[in-house]
């Protein structure tokens, strides 16, 4: 058996409303609202970035997973927002959790899709054996170019995983992959802002690859949707995952849970995965859990978990993910958002 | 700040990790080479706890160039709970993050986050450390 | 050991010299000294200066100072301990003479700190405090003494008025002193809305950025008392002692142990308890150091120095005039020549040519000179004989 031993998120206390946004480019905020079901997304503060929120969700995973960081022998950043085009982010989060020398370590990055990457590259490297306990992590400070549609979800925040094969709270029963080439959304080197194809981002890209490694899961665990507790699915706003659930056959409450996209944003790397945490705060003992990611470029990651009776013991060991998303927060107006995103071009 | 002066440092500014004497216990941060209590040099490493309270603070308005894009930024001598030791806790300086100032007091707790703390220029390394946040 | 004197001063106005370079400063004040003293030749010179490398980009003082001093190819040595390198020179001065090595000897501080930037300022300065573990978390130096002034406030209930007081009464001293860098009288009000540097203290609780130099000249008191045609200052007493660079790292925030200890020696070496000093010149970097100091020094209790600056013992006219001639806040703080300032207000009084400002009756003065947030401290007692 091979799974989640221990899960822990990161998300910064400010935020910015869609209304405050949609102030500044003159667009129309209850459209945007409606349209994306989004209210308003976490930003990150001039001195977090996709590093630092990697390490305190490590910490937290690590409470819940109660095992020594020396025996952690993989660790896996997935992010588009790595601080450093070159120079690993691993090995920053690996030294600061004390997991450093031996340990293997990579940056991932496939768009939105790169958290869900790492998490399945680390059960592949467990159930085979190569590492005791590997650390996955789905982590972005998203940037979405001023006045662009994408500016009103792209947020950040963190989610972290240990996969193991003891003390398991969520067991991966299976996983199913699916990938084409389709160029939906991207970002050259060199350049800060991401682009998109517009309404080509949602049929042939998002809806086809989730669609069809959902479908092709389902066949595969031989499960129907209403054997399912919870699905989460990649939420570039808060309409697509709704949308997508249902056209799988899911319903509102199995979602509900998971879809943290309406006060949170989209956290890229960190969408799913940090969904996942949420669910796995509620979930019970026997518990199905119906997971697909998906990245721009493009593809989708399927997971089919099952909970343990052990999630009962540790869920309260560290913060969850809701009272990390409704407390604390802090609401910024556009221009010290502006500033802390440093989209202000300031002198030398 | 230069690779190798950063790099040196890596293990107090990522993990806290201090010196305590191996025959007195007094605790180092940072690690030193003899204990100015006993004069004993042999050491070993720990963790200091992450939890502390704020001795005294200040919010600095006129931030060094590193800093300018954080400022205005709270920043306090911080005692670091001295656990079951029966000394007092070491002390550390560093940011408050993510507080706002006029709730800040003298004795209020706070615990570690791992944070960013400036960086070099848009091309130079990006130096991380620790920061305080309130509990 | 010898008893030794000081048989001439120097000093030219402070201020932003934006036409003279460091060379230049210190050669006028040096210059000046000799004048003074009326001497032919000197045998060794002492330097005070913090940071020439980082705010012109020049080290080597002792051989570029000396070269335009025109006074041949003497021994000169610089001295440096952060803010309260001058006051370190001119303990080595002393220990010089005082040992028989040499006679007529310079001791001169220096600095020139308007080359740089506001930022270059702040950093050179900031590399008194511990690179690693106070400057890196992005402190500033009024940051650090911000912090013992919450503290001081907290634990004694010292008051933002109190405070404010300190610079106040040092700018009402400066406006005496023709040779300050900001002579004009400030009231309590001004200070309390100047512009917030790092809460509580403002920019009137900090002393300024300056160009500056100091000098003068030590001689063996027997030598003194038979060449000098002014009155002898004799130095009485000095104590040097240091503490932790960090401020964090000790014990209590509100104390400054370095100058108590350095006090300690030098009173005892002057057989002079603080009751006897007639006046003082001290570290007023900041607002609270002031305060911090006065009471390190015995002046006042622990704890009381917010309320005896605010009732008048520090003034012109009070129980013990501190800083009459305008501290480091109104005369201006150019580091490395502060201390070398401060023996020469001090020998100025004893002299009896400190004009409109001149304490009456001063025959024992005290200077007290602090590197850092208290990380090093000379103290200096002197009397007229």
């Amino acid at each position: 058996m091979v799974g989640i031993t221990g899960y822990g998120v990161y998300i910064p206390r400010h935020r910015i409303k869609v209304e405050e946004i949609a102030k500044v480019w003159g667009a129309d905020a209850q459209a945007y609202k409606k349209g994306l079901f989004v209210e308003e997304k976490s930003v990150p503060g001039p001195d977090q970035d996709t590093i630092t929120m990697s390490v305190e969700a490590t910490f937290s995973a690590l409470k819940r997973a109660q095992i020594d960081p020396k025996k952690i022998g993989a660790v896996y950043v997935g992010s588009e927002s790595h601080p450093y085009a070159v120079k690993p982010s691993g090995t920053t989060v690996a030294e600061a959790i004390g997991a450093c020398p031996d340990v293997h370590c990579a940056d991932f990055e496939f768009a939105c899709k790169a958290g869900s990457e790492a998490m399945f590259v680390c059960l592949g490297l467990v159930s085979s054996d190569s590492i005791e306990y590997g650390l996955a992590i789905g982590a972005d400070t998203s940037q979405g170019a001023p006045g662009d549609a994408l500016e009103y979800t792209a947020a950040a925040g963190a989610a972290a995983f240990i996969m193991g094969k003891d003390n398991i709270i969520a067991e991966a029963i299976d996983t199913y992959s699916y990938m084409t080439d389709t160029p939906d959304f991207w970002r050259r080197e060199y350049q800060f802002y991401p682009r998109h194809a517009s309404r080509f981002t949602g049929e042939p890209a998002y809806f086809k690859h989730i669609l069809g490694a959902g479908k092709a899961m389902l066949e595969k665990v031989k499960m129907k949707p209403n054997d399912f507790q919870y699905a989460v699915f990649h939420q570039p706003n808060g309409k697509f995952p709704q949308r997508v659930g249902r056209l799988l056959g899911f319903e509102k409450k199995q979602i509900e849970t998971g879809l943290l996209c309406p006060k949170l944003g989209n956290t890229y790397s960190g969408s799913s995965p940090m969904g996942l945490t949420a669910i796995l705060d509620e979930a019970k003992p026997n518990d199905l859990i119906f997971m697909v990611s998906y990245g721009s470029g493009a593809g989708s990651d399927a997971f089919v978990w099952r909970v343990t009776e052990r999630i009962n013991q540790v869920r309260d060991s560290a913060v969850k993910t809701r009272d990390m998303l409704n407390n604390n927060k802090s609401y910024l107006e556009y221009g010290t958002y502006a500033k802390y995103r440093g989209k202000i071009r300031k002198g030398e | 700040m230069s690779s190798p002066r950063y790099w040196r440092g890596i293990p107090q500014r990522y993990r806290l990790e201090a010196g305590k004497c191996k025959k007195c216990g007094k605790i180092y941060f940072p690690p030193r080479l003899i204990c100015d209590e006993c004069k004993s040099r042999e050491f070993e490493k720990v963790n200091l706890p992450k939890e502390g309270k704020i001795l005294t603070y200040t919010i600095i308005r006129v931030a060094p160039s590193q800093c300018t894009d954080q400022a205005p930024y709270a920043m306090g001598i911080v005692e670091l709970s001295a656990g079951s030791t029966g000394k007092d806790g070491v002390k550390i300086l560093s940011q408050i993050a993510d507080c706002d100032f006029d709730k800040l007091e003298i004795g209020m707790p706070v615990r570690i986050e791992f944070r960013k703390i400036y960086q070099e220029g848009e091309a130079g390394i990006i130096c991380y450390g620790y920061k305080c946040v309130p509990v | 050991m010898r008893d030794v004197a000081i048989i001439g001063v120097g000093m030219n106005k402070w201020g932003e010299l934006w036409e003279s370079s460091l060379r230049d400063i210190f050669t006028e004040a040096a210059l000046l000294a000799i004048e003074d003293a009326e001497v032919d030749h000197i045998d060794s010179m002492y330097i005070g200066c913090m940071s020439s490398g980082l705010f012109v980009g020049q080290e080597h003082l002792s051989s570029l100072l000396t070269d335009y001093l025109g006074m041949g190819p003497i021994p000169a040595t610089r001295v440096e301990s952060a803010c309260s390198s001058g006051g370190l020179a001119l303990r080595t001065g002393l220990i010089d003479v005082a040992s028989g090595m040499n006679d007529i000897v310079l001791v001169g501080g220096v600095e020139k700190m308007t080359d740089v930037s506001v930022h270059g300022a702040t950093f050179a300065l900031s590399t008194a405090a511990d690179q690693e573990y106070e400057v890196y978390h992005g402190v500033t130096f009024p940051g650090l003494y911000a912090l013992m002034a919450r503290a001081h406030m907290h634990r004694y209930g010292t008051t933002r008025k109190q405070l404010a007081q300190v610079a106040v009464k040092n700018h009402y001293h400066g406006s005496m002193n023709p040779l300050a860098q900001y002579p004009q009288k400030i009231t309590a009000e001004e200070v309390i809305e100047s512009v917030m540097v790092a809460d509580p203290l403002r920019i009137l609780d900090c002393s300024p950025i300056t160009d500056g130099a100091a000098a003068v000249i030590l001689a063996p008191l027997d030598l003194a008392k038979k060449i000098s045609k002014k009155p002898v200052v004799k130095i009485i007493g000095s104590g040097h002692a240091t503490d932790t660079i960090a401020l964090h790292s000790r014990k209590d925030l509100t104390e400054i142990k370095s100058t108590e200890r350095a006090a300690k020696i030098a009173y005892e070496m002057a057989s002079k308890s603080p009751e006897e000093i007639h006046l003082a010149e001290v570290h007023d970097c900041f607002t609270i150091a002031e305060i911090c100091v006065i009471e390190a020094l015995g002046f006042a209790e622990k704890g009381k120095g917010g309320p005896a600056t605010e009732h008048g013992m520090t003034t012109l006219g009070g129980k013990i005039p501190v800083n009459t001639s305008g501290g480091l806040k109104s005369k201006g703080h150019p580091v490395g020549a502060t201390g070398v300032a401060q023996a020469i207000e001090i020998t100025k009084q004893l002299r009896g040519e400190a004009g409109e400002r001149q304490v009456k009756n001063a025959k024992v003065g005290l200077t007290q000179n602090m590197g850092g947030s208290g990380g090093s401290s000379i103290v200096h007692i002197m009397e007229v004989v």
